[in-house]
């Protein structure tokens, strides 16, 4: 559309203007990431020198060693991955399900259920009411705790519902209950096979938000040996180091006084690895769904 | 059979239907409910979730207004009508955590134009493939946790071990001031932070609405004469327009909840005068102290609760009357 050798002058500098600002900006979100990557391939000792500044200095994977030598890591992993997949199951089908009802112009009393939903996105009884509840349910403590809260995101129901609405026509509907098709059929026989867009985009938005979380864990969760990944990351990213005891292996327990930087960054590297990996292949559903979502439905 | 409830489905539907047709509609209603019945099952489900887990800890603000009692229950505790709203009222640090709130978020807010700029400039540059690769870019960092993150810029901004710490080393040929240890910053590396994470990824709603301008707008424009800037501010820019209302309103909507899950992450004694908002101050007086005062915290709590709400309703409310569009 727009081509820089056929602009004036005046747009020629304005392009280059452009191009200078969004490079800057491209750069400064850039150059963290890459820092990070460097200094955890770094020797413990240059970076408390601070040397590392762009490239790795002093190469060696000791962080590496030490993250995976430490059990609470992979229990960590274990768990997030146990959480994530089930609380994204449980997500997934509620926010269909209710997605689907919500989609039927011809439901009486649609818009009454649909204010009933829409209310709990603006209101809500806070923190403490809802830990009495889980408290009151028994749920503390368990794993039920992370994978039942939280189980319908109204925003995601919206974003389903509009894509249900707009890319199956009303004629399927009625072709399918001439041929006999009951309601519950329909969803399950047209619905759910022709919804697998936005059910992808809704198992990202859902798995990003379970893998990343760590409040509820915090608030639900007593015993160490059900923290998910972030609870174990928090207490080494951000209260202490790992503790030398630990680890089993004693040559790693003297170096890891010596690497406590190298230990955190190697960490940050590790748990952005599993969602670097699967980025490339899930971008572009992650910018169909904020674009449907854009839709008013 | 099926041909009778089509035309209910349009009857039911049409909402302009006339008067006359009002009595049989509502027969055709409650017979159409009747049919439907299977939907109403399959929505039973979300319907009794979000009873239990939404609306039940709603009811259960009354402890609000009691002096709740664990032992006791909700059922049992005194109402002591509007005693833990006059407490938090009066507690000495109100005013300070009510300015750290108020602070924090309108200097959130302040940065709602960063990716509306950006989505702008990088609908504007000739390259798509440099675009692109910005795009892919710039999404990364949303992705990264909010304990993650929170970790990274306290490794960052270390004044001696991190990148800003190197950097000043080198530059400046001296030690970087530890810009951690001081609680006025606070504010500063929250915001900043946020819109290094998040531009990239807040910005793709305004570039999906951008690329549904026509072109043939630009071209008519560029033929007569038109610049490129002023084709952002004539074309582009009230294309995108009821998309920046809207996200404006849900922005305003959700002023009073700072993002409590990484200020909580960022706390420490060194800031604690410039980082304590209202909902890690509940959270506080709730969950993690000792002391547990179930009712005082969920008085602060409430009183967020409504006071966000109310700015929901009155940006909504200003939003339809200026510009016509809304989200209810």
């Amino acid at each position: 559309m727009d081509s820089f050798k056929q602009a004036d002058r005046g747009d020629k500098i304005f392009y280059i203007f452009v191009f200078l600002l969004l490079t800057v900006f491209f750069l400064l979100v850039l150059y963290p990431v890459i820092f990070v990557l460097s200094a955890s391939f770094s020797s413990g000792a240059a970076v408390q020198s601070g040397k590392v500044l762009l490239l790795p200095v002093e190469p060696n994977i000791q962080g590496y060693k030490i993250v995976f030598n430490t059990p609470s890591i992979w229990r960590g992993f274990a768990n997030s991955l146990f959480y994530t997949v089930s609380a994204t199951l449980a997500g997934v089908s509620m926010t269909m399900i209710t997605a689907y009802g919500m989609s039927r112009r011809d439901l009486p009393g649609r818009n009454a259920i649909m204010m009933y939903f829409v209310f709990t996105m603006f209101f809500s009884g806070g923190m403490i009411t809802s830990f009495l509840l889980i408290q009151s349910l028994g749920l503390i403590n368990t794993r039920l705790a992370m994978i039942i809260p939280g189980m319908l995101s109204v925003y995601n129901m919206i974003i389903a519902r509009t894509f249900i609405q707009n890319s199956i026509p009303e004629d399927v509907l009625e072709a399918s209950k001439i041929d006999g098709c009951s309601d519950i059929g329909y969803f399950f026989r047209i619905v759910l096979p022709l919804s697998k867009a936005i059910m992808a985009v809704l198992v990202l938005f859902i798995g990003v938000y379970h893998w990343n979380a760590y409040f509820n864990a915090m608030l639900y969760l007593h015993e160490k040996k059900l923290y998910p990944i972030t609870l174990a990351l928090k207490e080494i990213l951000l209260s202490s180091q790992i503790d030398p005891a630990t680890v089993q292996d004693p040559e790693l327990q003297a170096q890891i006084a010596k690497s406590a930087d190298i230990i955190k960054y190697a960490l940050i590297v590790v748990s952005m690895v599993p969602i670097l990996i699967i980025y490339p292949s899930i971008q572009k559903y992650f910018v169909k769904g904020v674009m449907i979502g854009s839709v008013k439905g | 059979m099926s041909e009778n409830a089509s035309t209910a489905v349009k009857q039911a539907s049409d909402q302009d239907a006339a008067r006359e047709f009002k009595q049989k509609q509502r027969k055709s209603t409650r017979k159409l409910a009747k049919m439907r019945w299977q939907i109403y099952l399959l929505l039973a489900i979300p319907v009794i979730y979000v009873f239990i887990f939404n609306y039940l800890p709603m009811a259960g603000l009354v402890i609000a207004f009691q002096d709740f009692d664990y032992s006791k229950g909700i059922f049992g505790s005194p109402f002591v009508g509007l005693e833990n709203f006059e407490k938090f009222f009066g507690a000495y640090n109100f005013k300070q955590i009510l300015t750290n709130t108020l602070t924090i978020s309108f200097y959130s807010l302040m940065t709602f134009p960063i990716p509306i700029v950006f989505a702008l400039l990088l609908n504007s540059i000739p390259s798509k493939r440099y675009g692109k690769l910005i795009q892919t870019v710039t999404y990364i960092p949303h992705f990264i946790s909010t304990v993650v993150m929170v970790g990274l810029i306290f490794q960052i901004l270390n004044f001696r071990t991190g990148l800003y710490g190197s950097l000043y080393q080198m530059i400046m040929k001296s030690t970087a001031p530890d810009l951690l240890a001081k609680g006025v910053n606070f504010k500063h590396i929250y915001v900043w932070s946020g819109v290094w994470q998040s531009t990239g990824y807040n910005a793709i709603i305004y570039i999906a609405a951008l690329s549904g301008v026509d072109p043939s707008l630009h071209e008519v424009a560029t033929i007569d004469g038109a610049s490129r800037l002023q084709r952002i501010r004539y074309i582009d820019l009230p294309a995108i327009l009821p998309t920046v209302s809207i996200m404006l309103i849900l922005a305003v909507g959700n002023i009073m909840n700072v993002g409590f899950e990484k200020v909580l992450l960022m706390q420490n004694d060194l800031n604690s005068t410039y980082s304590e908002i209202i909902s890690t101050y509940v959270y506080r007086v709730g969950l993690a102290s000792g002391v547990n005062d179930f009712s005082f915290s969920t008085a602060i709590s409430m009183f967020n609760s409504v006071i966000n709400f109310v700015l929901l309703v009155t940006a909504n409310f200003i939003s339809r009357r200026t510009s016509g569009s809304g989200i209810f």
